[in-house]
């Protein structure tokens, strides 16, 4: 079935998706390019479990191979703790726009009131406050 | 005929993800999310996977959405901000890659009846199972039987999961937690 080729389609969607993580701003964005990391390797797992010209592992008087079912259970657990994970990390965008009023991460950075309750004692900046 | 429907998912799910990095609206980028798993729901199906497509479907299509779609009306964020520093993130994805593309070469096949995964354990599942376990579908049969702890533990994480997301944000939401706060001059918990 054509090789490597979905392999290749793996790291490129992989790829993607770490890019969104490392260059998007928004807290919500980056969740989403976390699940289309997460995601595309669930597509590879499902890949090596293929078998050319097999269906799927259902048991029937078919003279078809079976694919391999037990990369299908890894990612059906995978996919279930995955959507515990993300909407953890929701939660934490929540908070975080509750408590910063922003979720946008340049904002929150740039934004003094951020550090107001975190005393960082390897933050310069905090040490001496009123010289900015 | 199975390769070309592939082929076509598979380039539908990267211009998808390529629309999600450019997109700046937020709601927009949040469909196309649904859209993506929908799409790769899809691709497992061809790739004979029918318990993870259906599984993908409901919560990476549903679930995932929803929860995305609810954080940005809590939140009120319609609109992305240009992103700062693409150049560093463009090198390091790139290399990344390219490590992951060397790897991935070693790899048999797609679809290859002798590769190593279907020539160990597997023979034992897809033969003994039925007798064993007695539920036509072998997936089933692992989920819940051969592989029940494991199962048992995936509850335990999702139970961690909601334990952790009401310690976050289950006392109310931000404005109620304020309001709360300017009439019992900051007793909050």
């Amino acid at each position: 079935m054509g090789g490597l080729f979905n392999y290749w389609f793996v790291i490129v969607l992989m790829m993607l998706g770490f890019y969104i993580v490392m260059v998007s701003p928004n807290l919500v964005k980056k969740i989403m390019g976390l699940n289309i990391f997460q995601t595309s390797a669930f597509l590879l797992y499902i890949s090596v479990g293929k078998i050319s010209g097999g269906t799927a592992p259902i048991l029937t008087d078919t003279t078809m191979p079976y694919s391999n079912p037990l990369p299908h259970v890894l990612i059906l657990t995978a996919i279930v703790v995955g959507v515990a994970t993300t909407a953890l990390g929701l939660a934490l965008v929540v908070r975080i726009h509750s408590s910063f009023g922003s979720i946008n991460e340049d904002e929150l950075l740039d934004d003094e009131d951020t550090y107001r309750d975190f005393e960082d004692p390897l933050d310069p900046a905090l040490e001496e406050p009123t010289d900015r | 005929m199975e390769f070309f429907v592939n082929a076509f998912l598979l380039a539908l799910l990267a211009a998808t993800t390529i629309a999600i990095v450019r997109m700046r609206r937020l709601i927009a980028t949040t469909m196309l999310f649904g859209i993506f798993s929908l799409l790769m729901a899809a691709v497992f199906v061809v790739l004979d996977a029918v318990d993870v497509a259906f599984t993908e479907a409901s919560v990476g299509a549903g679930i995932s959405t929803i929860l995305m779609l609810a954080t940005l009306a809590i939140c009120g964020a319609k609109q992305e901000s240009v992103p700062r520093k693409q150049l560093p993130a463009i090198i390091v994805v790139v290399v990344t890659g390219a490590v992951l593309l060397w790897g991935v070469s070693g790899l048999p096949d797609v679809g290859d009846p002798t590769a190593p995964a279907t020539t160990h354990v597997y023979k034992r599942y897809v033969e003994e199972s039925g007798t064993e376990i007695g539920v036509p579908n072998i997936v089933t049969s692992v989920l819940a039987s051969y592989r029940g702890y494991d199962t048992l533990g995936e509850v335990a994480v999702i139970f961690t999961a909601g334990l952790g997301i009401i310690c976050l944000i289950g006392a109310g939401t931000g404005q109620q937690r304020r309001r709360r706060n300017g009439n019992d001059s900051g007793d909050d918990v």
